[in-house]
């Protein structure tokens, strides 16, 4: 066990703390994260950089819970088939996960990870927050 | 259960040295006890699944609902979710299978031959989408929210701190939506900041998104994810009753038309059952599909309409922030609107991130991967939870207060030491506290994520009116027990330890079998 400690202490560098940013509900119940940039932050990322990457994250949450003719036409065709439909398809709101899922990865595969940064898709924190890993800095770990 | 916490007990010696150097990351006291906890027994099985528990319990990798914290219960490998009593429900279920079962035996055949066979046809759609909208809104999960993950709620514990007593209290936020101020709670059972419209249901002890109300006759929440579904279900249901109401009768009259009322009572006895379930069944379903159309249209859920939070009578400027407008606009949002998806993941596989936690007791850090954090927490929150539950169980029955591994030389702890519950840990001592000297549990640190569950299992209805949100700063800090709402609130310092136990400072346990102490002498007061 003592080896796979220290195996494991070579591999993973440290994590220092964490940023949490919440939601914004001055929108009303929809999905949006504040753009205010954290000051722990600061060190490590520019603000337009982080503003730029919430900002696209509640456009796609808003694409995904946007009310139209197409999310109607979903509904109704659901509720005609009995909502099985969904077994064969996915819904829109599904879809627009894996987008925002694949968004995180190549954010944080570009921009975040060099900075020894690492974002949570927020699916995972049950939409409550944006989860922003800093990690120490290290000359041997940084950057994944 | 506990052959697993006495297991582990020699398990957490070594760790606690470690342990105790790390007060001040909160995360890493549930990585650690994730490790002890959910991992078993000290079985070197390692090597085997590296991705998993180097020692659980089981050989099957366990998933997210086995260990999810809320009072639901899990059918199907996790699929079907429902409320703990179910028992309404399947009366809902016999009461529509029978009415509609003699209507389809004995009035249908009658009907189709005398008047047209698209009656029975028209009633087994009607039955048909019946009973999917009711499934539908009893399997599916409500719009659960999750709880925080340690770190989250150690951060806003922090963050409820630095802004002390200052207005608005420091549990509560406000938002300003489409020009209406609104008040966001602090879910103690979540540690969460409630989203608008959110609510936490006592019954089921979860949060839920949109929050309308808890259903017993469909055995479920009824939330954002399952409205639709519910109101379908009610709609169709009026449809179905007036249907069967309607046609019954008009059986009965057709026959008696031929032999005479008596006689036509005799051939088919079975209509006068249906007339009776119906006729009771259609006032209230009926008047809650009416009462729902509305709330509908007007774009509230039933706990905003019942608390009159949108009503003009609470001042001129009033007015529901949420809806649309126009009323075509809001019907098409409830019902038609995008489904989203469940927050909770009920299938998803639990992995405990091993190598972290043991490295973490070097002194070096707290998980690398948020998601296997989230997993290994789900496995504290379950150890905690069924383990609080058992006491809460063992201290209900006066035999058992002699149960020996209940009052086993309990391991102590140090007070400092997080715990499997210890969302809250370094910032405990600030939690606002009735004093309650006789009724403590032993450990200042940890305790307020039991303390909530012994407080929702005793009084689930309290929990929602009487929260310790409610007690600002200024609470006395006297000796004042509250046996009304037995709210176990720990006192802000660490207490000398009772000399009748042993401190063995290994175990993550201690927090348990303080638990039944405290409950132990709770009831023999």
């Amino acid at each position: 066990m003592a080896e796979t400690h220290s195996l494991q202490d070579l591999q993973q560098p440290a994590v220092s703390s964490k940023v949490f940013i919440q939601r914004d509900y001055s929108s009303g119940t929809i999905c949006r994260f504040q753009t205010k940039f954290p000051s722990e932050l600061e060190s490590r990322l520019d603000k337009q950089q982080f503003e730029e990457t919430i900002q696209t994250l509640n456009n796609l949450y808003a694409e995904a819970e946007k009310l139209g003719g197409k999310s109607y036409l979903e509904g109704c065709l659901a509720c005609l088939t009995a909502y099985t439909i969904f077994l064969c398809m996915e819904t829109h709101y599904e879809k627009v996960l894996k987008k925002i899922a694949r968004y995180i990865k190549d954010q944080n595969e570009k921009i975040y990870a060099p900075r020894g940064l690492l974002l949570t898709d927020p699916i995972e924190r049950g939409l409550r927050v944006v989860e922003v890993t800093i990690f120490e800095d290290r000359s041997i770990g940084s950057g994944r | 259960m506990s052959q697993m916490h006495h297991a582990t007990l020699d398990h957490h010696h070594h760790q606690q040295q470690q342990q105790q150097q790390q007060q001040q990351q909160p995360g890493q006291y549930n990585q650690i006890c994730t490790r002890t906890s959910s991992c078993g027994s000290p079985a070197p099985a390692e090597g085997s699944e590296p991705p998993s528990c180097p020692a659980h319990r089981s050989r099957n990798p366990r998933r997210k609902w086995q260990v999810f914290p809320g009072r639901n219960r899990f059918y199907c490998g996790g699929r079907i979710m429902m409320a703990r009593q179910t028992g309404v429900f399947y009366l809902t279920l016999v009461l529509i299978l029978l009415t509609s079962g003699l209507f389809f035996t004995f009035d249908c055949p009658f009907l189709a031959s005398n008047l047209t066979p698209a009656i029975p046809a028209v009633g087994g759609i009607l039955f048909v989408f019946v009973m999917g909208m009711l499934f539908r809104a009893s399997f599916s999960d409500p719009g659960v929210l999750p709880r925080a993950t340690p770190d989250e709620a150690a951060d806003l514990e922090r963050q409820i701190d630095s802004a002390g007593c200052s207005r608005p209290p420091p549990r509560t936020r406000e938002v300003l939506i489409n020009g209406q101020t609104v008040k966001l709670k602090y879910c103690f059972t979540c540690k969460i900041f409630r989203p608008p419209r959110a609510s936490h249901c006592s019954l089921c002890d979860n949060c839920v998104e949109r929050f309308d109300h808890h259903c017993p006759w469909v055995g479920n929440c009824v939330g954002r994810r399952n409205y639709r579904f519910f109101y379908l279900f009610i709609l169709s249901l009026s449809f179905l009753t007036i249907f069967i109401f309607a046609f019954v009768i008009t059986h009965v009259i057709l026959r008696s038309n031929r032999t005479g009322f008596l006689s036509a009572l005799k051939d088919s006895p079975a209509s006068v059952l249906e007339v009776v379930v119906c006729f009771f069944s259609v006032w209230s379903i009926v008047g809650l599909s009416g009462f729902h159309t509305y709330l509908i249209s007007s774009n509230q859920t039933t706990n905003e309409d019942i608390k009159g939070s949108w009503s003009t009578k609470r001042g001129k400027d009033n007015y529901n922030p949420y809806s649309y407008g126009n009323i075509l606009t809001n019907c098409c949002a409830a019902l038609c609107g995008p489904l989203p998806p469940s927050l909770i993941d009920r299938r998803g596989l639990i992995q405990c991130d091993t190598p972290h936690t043991v490295s973490q007791s070097n002194g070096t850090s707290s998980n690398s991967y948020a998601s296997t954090q989230l997993h290994s927490h789900m496995c504290d929150q379950d150890q905690c939870i069924q383990s609080t539950k058992f006491v809460l169980q063992a201290a209900a029955t006066p035999l058992l207060h002699s149960d020996p591994v209940v009052l086993a030389p309990l391991p102590g702890k140090t007070t400092t030491l997080g715990g499997p519950c210890a969302y809250l840990a370094p910032t405990q001592p600030s939690l606002p506290s009735c004093g309650g000297d006789v009724l403590t549990l032993r450990d200042a640190a940890v305790d307020s994520h039991c303390h909530h569950h012994l407080h929702h299992h005793h009084h689930h209805h309290h929990h929602h009116f009487v929260s310790p949100e409610e007690t600002p700063c200024t609470t006395p800090q006297g000796a004042l027990p509250c046996p009304a709402h037995l709210h176990l609130h720990p006192q802000p310092h660490p207490p000398v330890p009772s000399p009748a136990t042993l401190y063995d400072p290994a175990s993550q346990d201690a927090l348990h079998e303080d638990s039944v102490r405290g409950l132990v002498k709770l009831s023999s007061v």
